[in-house]
């Protein structure tokens, strides 16, 4: 369904955060191919966040390194690092004095591009996440929630970048907008071949776009699978109870749907 | 009210000088300070507190205090520069407060979201906080705007003219009209540009551009006319005028404006005035230079400048003693003694005199316990008071200082029943008044002396000579009258004067 190949994108080796005494992130390895989708899933101080965040050095590991396409993060320069990899808050965290134009342009006009070229990607990138040009010249307070986001993801987008990095992006966002705005994301990055890795505490969203799926939990990845592995053969409790909430919720609703008569008018 | 407005273009360049200027300085060093103090963070509390404490101690004694502080680094102490470092220093702590409040206050989610599209620090700074943090700098700049327009009405008494020089003139002659004049045009210059810098916010975040254009071009032409007057005199070929200096109380009003006229009138070099200044402001301003010509008194320059309080003179020795010391000291000239003395006296209302048989000072002593005694705010701190109340044994039964033009109408209205009134005071007669004979001695003489600095006697001996020829024009009952004439018949001082010196030219 993707196209993952065999090079490793991102590999993180012994990944450690503390604070004081406090592991937040406890060894944590990983490799990504380039072109997959990582899910890091868990409950809030489960440290996929912290996770998150040291892989474009927003937050410095304590032990550890992540290399980015062969190269070790430690040895460039953490703004050069980060202009090379996309990055969507969960917070949005759309600049409000900018228009949204602007906001997406960010990051190419930190790389200097040339005024022509940014515009072009500009309207790109608005079409590419399903947006109506005619809201770049708005501010981000006009625009509704799942609007801001999608310009949040083109914001992350707007340079080209082989890796994105997404911290819960559609957690607040109602059911129906988070739906649309999966679907588009997933469209998205297979066109585009990206490298992700994408955090969230909603199981629903990680069985839907996850290539593979890592389970943290206090600080540890306990498993890492394809859904079906984890929904088949979970390695531990935790993570076999994590699994029978969607499993249980499908069941609910499948039978919902067998009870209905057929042929009845809704 | 014509002759007030015809000062109003002068008054009010200097006070845009000054207030531009001051503002400049104070946003050109709060905001990077407070920009370093949300970076360093133990700049932070120290530099807030600073500006905490400069901002307490009261603007008046802020300036005044500039003037002995700019003496001891060896630099000009009076006029300009101490007006535009106590203004500056004013107004740091608004900006700077506001400052480091709006940086503070961008959202952490923002500043994370800037550095996680790869800005750097400085980046981080003038593509994100400083942009939000905006509202609340400009805020800040728009609170010492109207603090500095205001305060640089007190850069009067320290040499620095501003539309102050309407109001404390003003209070000195109550001319009420002048006092309206300075606050009305300072008001209005306060709203200028509060409105001027607002504009300027609003086309920054709303992004008008004509608007902000517009606002930035006023300012812009603001600051090119208050740089432009302010350099001109270095530019200009004409004569420096004689600058004529005055303490703030009407008799040196009208005697700065009668010297004035008179050098003007016998020697046709261009004069201009520097009034209200205060009382030790004056001397070293003709010390320093920045003021040709002022009158002082003998006793005030014996006591305050020779520190010889304590020593007790006759009115020859004291004026030899003052001469030497002007002359030896400072290398500036006593031109001249007008013929007057202006001392404190005692006075007290004539039909207390009458009924308790009052005639000289101490005839006073038994009645003091019952009486209460009103002076000026300076009286009770000068060495004249211990001498006169030791000498005569006096023990009041209430001291109350008051600014010196409320004095008299206090003892009319029995709110007090003595004051120390100033022998030359029209007032005394005006509103019965008795000057008590102080028949021991105790107040040092005051002899009206022409003080002159030492440009003259180098650059314009012809001035010296003009000045000479005043020697004494001025009795005690012809000064009385003149005062008389500004403080209770509301003539302007500059009239009063002029027809002294037509008097006197038309006279020789």
């Amino acid at each position: 369904m993707t196209t993952v190949d065999d090079t490793v994108m991102i590999q993180a080796a012994g990944l450690t955060k503390r604070y004081g005494d406090a592991v937040v992130v406890d060894d944590f390895n990983l490799s990504v191919q380039a072109g997959e989708l990582v899910v890091l899933l868990g409950g809030s101080g489960s440290g996929k966040t912290t996770t998150l965040k040291m892989i474009n050095r927003l937050i410095e590991p304590t032990a550890g390194c992540v290399r980015l396409d062969g190269v070790d993060t430690a040895e460039l320069p953490p703004h050069e690092l980060r202009r090379r990899i996309g990055y969507v808050f969960q917070r949005i965290g759309l600049f409000p004095h900018m228009t949204v134009g602007e906001n997406v342009a960010v990051v190419p006009e930190l790389l200097g591009w040339p005024p022509g070229r940014i515009a072009a990607r500009v309207d790109e990138l608005l079409n590419l996440v399903e947006l109506d040009p005619t809201l770049r010249d708005r501010r981000p307070s006009e625009l509704s929630g799942g609007q801001q986001q999608r310009v949040g993801v083109a914001r992350g987008l707007a340079a080209e970048p082989r890796v994105m990095l997404l911290d819960e992006p559609f957690g607040a966002l109602d059911p129906v907008t988070r739906e649309r705005l999966q679907q588009s994301f997933l469209r998205i990055r297979t066109r585009l071949a990206l490298t992700t890795v994408f955090v969230t505490h909603d199981m629903t969203e990680a069985l839907t776009l996850a290539d593979r799926i890592g389970v943290m939990h206090g600080g540890r990845l306990l498993q890492l699978g394809t859904p079906r592995d984890l929904l088949t053969r979970p390695a531990d409790d935790y993570v076999d109870r994590l699994m029978s909430t969607p499993r249980r919720q499908a069941a609910v609703v499948e039978a919902l749907v067998e009870e209905t008569p057929r042929g009845t008018p809704s | 009210m014509t002759e007030l407005l015809a000062l109003l273009p002068s008054y009010l360049t200097a006070h845009l000088q000054l207030t531009l200027l001051a503002l400049l300085l104070s946003t050109g060093l709060s905001v990077p300070l407070g920009i370093a103090a949300t970076r360093i963070a133990w700049l932070e509390q120290p530099s807030l507190a600073l500006a905490g404490i400069i901002q307490t101690v009261p603007s008046l004694a802020l300036l005044a205090a500039m003037v002995p502080v700019l003496a001891a680094l060896d630099l000009q102490s009076i006029g300009f520069l101490p007006a535009i470092v106590g203004l500056t220093l004013y107004g740091v702590l608004p900006v700077l407060r506001n400052t480091v409040t709006g940086i503070a206050g961008v959202d952490p989610a923002l500043k994370e979201a800037a550095r996680g599209v790869g800005m750097t620090s400085r980046q981080q700074l003038l593509r994100v906080e400083l942009p939000l943090a905006m509202p609340v700098i400009v805020a800040g700049i728009r609170t010492a705007t109207v603090w500095v327009v205001g305060i640089a009405t007190l850069s009067t008494p320290v040499g620095a003219t501003s539309l102050g020089n309407y109001i404390f003139s003003g209070l000195q002659t109550r001319n009420y009209a002048a006092i309206l004049v300075g606050c009305v045009a300072a008001a209005g210059l306060a709203l200028l540009l509060d409105g001027l810098v607002r504009a300027i916010e609003v086309g920054l975040v709303r992004r008008r551009r004509g608007r902000l254009v517009a606002a930035l071009g006023s300012i812009a032409l603001l600051y090119a006319y208050a740089g432009g007057t302010l350099a001109a005199p270095m530019f200009s070929d004409r004569e420096r005028p004689i600058v004529v200096g005055a303490k703030s109380f009407t008799e040196q009003y009208i005697l700065s404006a009668a010297i004035a006229g008179w050098v003007e009138h016998q020697t046709g070099r261009p004069t201009s005035l520097l009034q209200s200044l205060g009382s030790l402001v004056a001397f070293d301003a003709v010390d320093s230079g920045e003021v040709d010509v002022y009158v002082d008194y003998t006793g005030t320059i014996w006591a305050n400048e020779m520190g010889r309080a304590q020593v007790r003179a006759g009115r020859a020795e004291m004026l030899e003693g003052v001469r030497d010391f002007l002359e030896a000291g400072h290398g500036m000239t006593l031109a001249t003694t007008l013929g007057f003395e202006n001392t404190y006296a005692l006075t007290v209302r004539a039909a207390d005199a009458d009924r308790f048989g009052l005639r000289t000072i101490g005839d006073l002593a038994n009645l003091a316990p019952r009486l209460a005694i009103g002076a000026d705010v300076e009286f009770f701190a000068r060495p004249e008071w211990p001498a006169v109340r030791d000498a005569y044994g006096l023990n009041f039964r209430e001291e109350r200082a008051m600014d010196a033009s409320l004095m008299y109408q206090a003892a009319a209205t029995e709110e007090v029943d003595v004051i120390s009134a100033y022998t030359t005071d029209g007032r005394i007669t005006a509103y019965d008044l008795l000057v008590l004979e102080d028949d021991r001695g105790a107040i040092p003489p005051y002899d009206a002396i022409v003080v002159a600095g030492a440009r003259l006697a180098r650059d314009a001996p012809d001035v010296l000579d003009a000045l000479a020829r005043l020697g004494g024009a001025i009795d005690a009952e012809r000064m009385r009258a003149m005062n008389l004439r500004v403080d209770e018949r509301g003539e302007d001082p500059a009239t009063v004067a002029a027809a002294f010196v037509e008097d006197l030219a038309g006279g020789r």
